[in-house]
Formats: C-alpha cells, sequence, structure tokens
C-alpha cells in the first residue's frame, strides 16, 4: 500500500504514539484487502463496547488511549452491557457497571457520539449514495453496503477505531467494485424474518466478500435486519447484490434441506425460559408493529426488548412503551441480546428468540439453550 | 506465495483447524480455550501454538478479544491463515502477534503438532524444525 510523507511519517511514530497504532492497524488492514492506498471516510461506528465482550484489557486499553486519541470524524458506537434505567433489576455486580461506566467515559472523552446502537443506518441521517464510511459493526455494515448504498469493509473493531482517529480506511476491493463469484438461489417458499436470517447465516458460510441472491421478492426492514444479522455472524461477506449476478457465477441454492441444517444446528430447546427480541436491535417501526400483534394480549414468560436510546425515548412518547410493559416486556436501551450479561447460565437454561445471529452467541458466548420462533409464532405460542 | 500481515518471529508447534474461527463468543478471554461444540479445535486451547486456521469469521469485536487473550497471556505465539480477515489481521496487528497469509497448497501442507520456525525477515518465513 502506497502512504503519502504524512501518513509515512505517522507510522514512524512521529505525530505521536496514538497516531503510530492507528496506523499500524490501517497498513494492516490494507495489506489484508489488497488496497493501494487510504481515502478519506465520513463516518465510523465502533464495535468493543460491551465490557462483557472486551473485559479489563479493553477497558484498561481504551482508558490509556482515551487521554490522548481524539476522532476527526462523526464517530457512533455499539450497544454496551445494560440499561443504566433498570440496571438494578439485573443483579449486575458493581464491577461490571463501574468498568462498563469507564468505557463509555473513555469512548465520549475521545469525542465519539454515545448512541449504543447496533442499528446506526436506522437512527442516523443516511449519508448521500456512495459515500465512503467504517463499519465495524458486522451487521451494520453488510446493511450500509446492500440497503443504504453506502461503502464500506466489514470493518474490525480496531480498524474502525482507526479510521475514526485519521478519519481515513484501506481503498479496498470490496470499496471500489462489485464483482460477487457466487449466486445463492433463494428456494424457500413464504419466508419470515428468520427465513432470512439463515439465508444471511448460509450466505455468510459460502460467500467472500460479496453474493448475490436471487428469487428474493420485496423484504420488510425486520427481514432485511434479520438477514444482515445472520450474515455478519457466520462469516467474512460484507455485501448482498440482489439479482442473478454475471453468467459464470457459481451457483448454490438455498433450499429446506439447507434451512434445515441451520435451524438444527442453532435451535437446541424445545421452549425458552424467557423470550429476547433484538438482535440486531428492535427501531421504532418493529415496536409499533410488536404493539399492534399484541392487540392486548399479554406475555406469559419473560420477555426482553432491546432498542436504542432513542427509539425507546419516542416509544415512550408515543404510548408503546406503556402498551409493551402492560403486556409484561421489560424493555431496555442502549444493549442488545448479542453478548448480553443480563442473561447467565445459572439461572436461565434457554431462550427463545427468531434472531439467527442472537442464538449462535446466546448458545455459544452465554452458554444457554436456544429455542428458534418467528415473531408471529412467539406471539401465538408465548402470549394469552 | 506468503503475504506477511503483521511481522515477528518465533518458533513453536503446530495446532491446526479446517474451521474459520469466530473469537468472539467461541474463544474464552482468560484461558484460551475453544467453546464451540461444533467447531475442531472445541475444548482445546489456543496458548503458546502457532494456530494455523482457514479464517476469523463474526463479529468484529473479535479483534479485541485477540488483543485480550495476549493481554492475558494466553494467545497464540504467531498466526497462519488461508485468508486474510479484518478482525484477525487487526487484533494481530494491536497484539504484535505474527499473522502470515498462505496459501491452500501451502494450508494443506500444515499439520499439528509439526515443530516450525516462524520469521516474517527471513526469505522463507516458515521453516521445519
Amino acid at each position: 500500500m502506497e502512504l503519502t510523507k504524512e501518513e509515512e511519517s505517522a507510522l514512524k511514530g512521529e505525530q505521536g504514539e496514538i497516531m503510530q497504532m492507528a496506523y499500524r492497524i490501517l497498513v494492516a488492514t490494507g495489506e489484508a484487502t489488497d488496497a493501494d492506498k487510504l481515502i478519506p471516510i465520513e463516518w465510523a461506528h465502533l464495535s468493543g463496547v460491551n465490557y462483557n465482550t472486551i473485559g479489563d484489557s479493553g477497558e484498561e486499553f481504551l482508558s490509556g488511549i482515551s487521554k490522548t486519541a481524539r476522532v476527526k470524524v462523526k464517530t457512533t458506537l455499539n450497544p454496551m452491557g445494560f440499561d443504566i434505567d433498570n440496571v438494578s433489576n439485573y443483579g449486575l455486580d458493581d464491577n461490571f457497571i463501574s468498568k462498563q461506566l469507564s468505557i463509555r467515559k473513555s469512548y465520549e472523552a475521545m469525542g465519539v457520539i454515545p448512541s449504543f446502537s447496533c442499528i446506526p443506518y436506522e437512527i442516523f441521517d443516511i449519508p448521500k449514495e456512495g459515500t465512503h464510511v467504517s463499519f465495524a459493526e458486522s451487521n451494520a455494515a453488510i446493511h450500509a453496503n446492500s440497503f443504504n448504498n453506502l461503502k464500506t469493509n466489514k470493518e474490525s473493531a480496531f480498524s474502525a477505531l482507526a479510521s475514526a482517529i485519521t478519519g481515513k480506511s484501506p481503498y479496498s476491493l470490496l470499496r471500489k467494485e462489485d464483482s460477487p463469484n457466487i449466486t445463492i438461489r433463494m428456494k424457500v417458499d413464504n419466508p419470515n424474518e428468520m427465513t432470512y436470517g439463515m439465508l444471511g447465516f448460509f450466505a455468510g458460510k459460502v460467500g467472500n466478500d460479496s453474493v448475490n441472491i436471487s428469487g428474493i421478492e420485496e423484504m420488510d426492514r425486520r427481514s432485511c435486519k434479520a438477514m444482515c444479522g445472520g450474515m455478519g455472524t457466520s462469516g467474512t461477506c460484507a455485501k448482498f447484490l440482489f439479482g442473478d449476478g454475471e453468467s459464470n457465477c457459481e451457483k448454490v441454492d438455498f433450499d429446506k434441506k439447507e434451512m434445515n441444517n441451520i435451524y438444527d444446528e442453532l435451535n437446541t430447546a424445545e421452549k425458552g425460559d424467557l423470550i429476547t427480541l433484538g438482535s440486531p436491535q428492535l427501531g421504532l417501526e418493529e415496536i409499533s408493529d410488536l404493539t399492534s400483534k399484541l392487540k392486548g394480549r399479554s406475555f406469559k414468560k419473560r420477555c426482553m426488548i432491546f432498542c436504542p436510546r432513542i427509539v425507546k425515548d419516542q416509544a415512550i412518547k408515543i404510548g408503546y412503551t406503556n402498551e409493551l410493559q402492560r403486556a409484561g416486556c421489560e424493555i431496555l436501551a442502549d444493549c442488545c441480546t448479542c453478548l448480553t450479561p443480563l442473561i447467565n447460565k445459572n439461572n436461565v437454561d434457554s431462550v427463545t428468540t427468531n434472531s439467527i445471529k442472537g442464538a449462535y452467541y446466546l448458545k455459544n458466548s452465554n452458554g444457554v439453550d436456544v429455542n428458534l420462533k418467528s415473531i408471529s409464532q412467539i406471539i401465538k405460542d408465548e402470549t394469552r | 506465495m506468503k503475504k506477511i500481515l503483521v511481522k515477528g518471529k518465533t518458533q513453536g508447534i503446530i495446532l491446526k483447524s479446517l474451521n474459520p474461527i469466530n473469537f468472539l463468543g467461541t474463544v474464552d478471554k482468560q484461558t484460551g480455550v475453544i467453546s464451540d461444540k461444533n467447531h475442531d479445535l472445541f475444548d482445546k486451547s489456543i496458548k503458546n501454538c502457532i494456530l494455523v486456521f482457514p479464517n476469523g469469521v463474526g463479529s468484529s469485536v473479535g479483534a479485541y478479544t485477540i488483543y485480550s487473550i495476549k493481554f492475558n497471556n494466553v494467545a497464540p505465539l504467531a498466526m497462519i491463515c488461508q485468508k486474510a480477515d479484518l478482525t484477525v489481521a487487526t487484533g494481530c496487528a494491536l497484539a504484535n502477534i505474527p499473522l502470515i497469509i498462505v496459501n491452500e497448497n501451502e494450508f494443506s501442507s500444515f499439520h499439528t503438532g509439526q515443530k516450525i520456525l516462524l520469521d516474517t525477515e527471513s526469505l522463507n518465513p516458515i521453516t521445519n524444525i
């Protein structure tokens, strides 16, 4: 990768340790993506916020760099571990809470907007078509590339942080052109959001940087998010293109058999002790839809709903939260199902969710069993 | 054809996996043990080995996991992958874990238990010892 004189000087450490670290990360990113130069980006979205995921080493690292590091472009943030409004209900220890607040403080000191959301594409204005951004959250990167006409690598937590600090990112192949070498033919009838989640999970396993998807009808927002979440979990793939692709593309079918394989891999329980909705976090539209679907019914067991703070505030104003709380829901802002410290295998055996991404991390990281069900099935089976 | 993503020199014993690794969620930060029951390295620790695997997958926060296992002294001595991905590349860059990308033939020639010297500055960066 070619660097300008100024970039070389930063890499040598002539602009301080932080810049040197950031350029070391960008150079590794550039080599990994066969980029020939660095280009400016307008928006970085960082992962690495939840204390449950980054631990003491991450907390100390951020506290250290936050003394001098400042972001150069608009920078937003992934979810953290809890909602401060109701954290006392969940028995988290004081150490977790104070370490999480330290992480928050470090990001704020660097000038990051404390959005604590994995759906930045739904709560911030989208820049004009073709704008280069650096999104670390995997579902957000895929959503930005596939549905928002933005351009990003499937950044890592560190490559996005380096982009935030320098305002630059390597000009990788993914940023330049779309040339998937594989087309996935969607062959499952009557898909719901879980089907799309599994299609994404499958696509992530078989695709490299990007894939074509054929045979897809109009999708609602919930299904788009589910597909991006599933894909981000299983692979390195960062973009869907809709259509058949070039004639020389390898064709792979996503049929009932492939879908059932994924279902059997992720569904490990007949029923759940509690329900989680939101991985990716729910937007206002999904909360509104849930409220109207409930039609006065109540959940028979605990139901945790994860959303961004701004969505929770809007839902309070409109009155959705009243209705959801009446139905027995717990509404949590700033955090997410994925890697939540609020679900613990010591007191929960299994969780019901409609999220493929959530299922993967609940199973592998939280160590609980998962019962997969679509939102309409959840309302049918789990409410009265 | 080898590509050096993170420089360094070390020697050790290869632990090879044929499955991609999702560092976040499936690698224990304190012990370096892999917790995914469907993974071919399930229940094995990646501490102090030369970890050979196709590529990283999944969450971008996996880069912090790589930094954490280094910080907790349970990281591999070096990593060798077949495909470069940003989570592994940047995690290794920040943690100073040497990382080399090799082609398919070279990848298939490695096996668990093989003792190698890895030196990214050498003309032949990977040699048997």
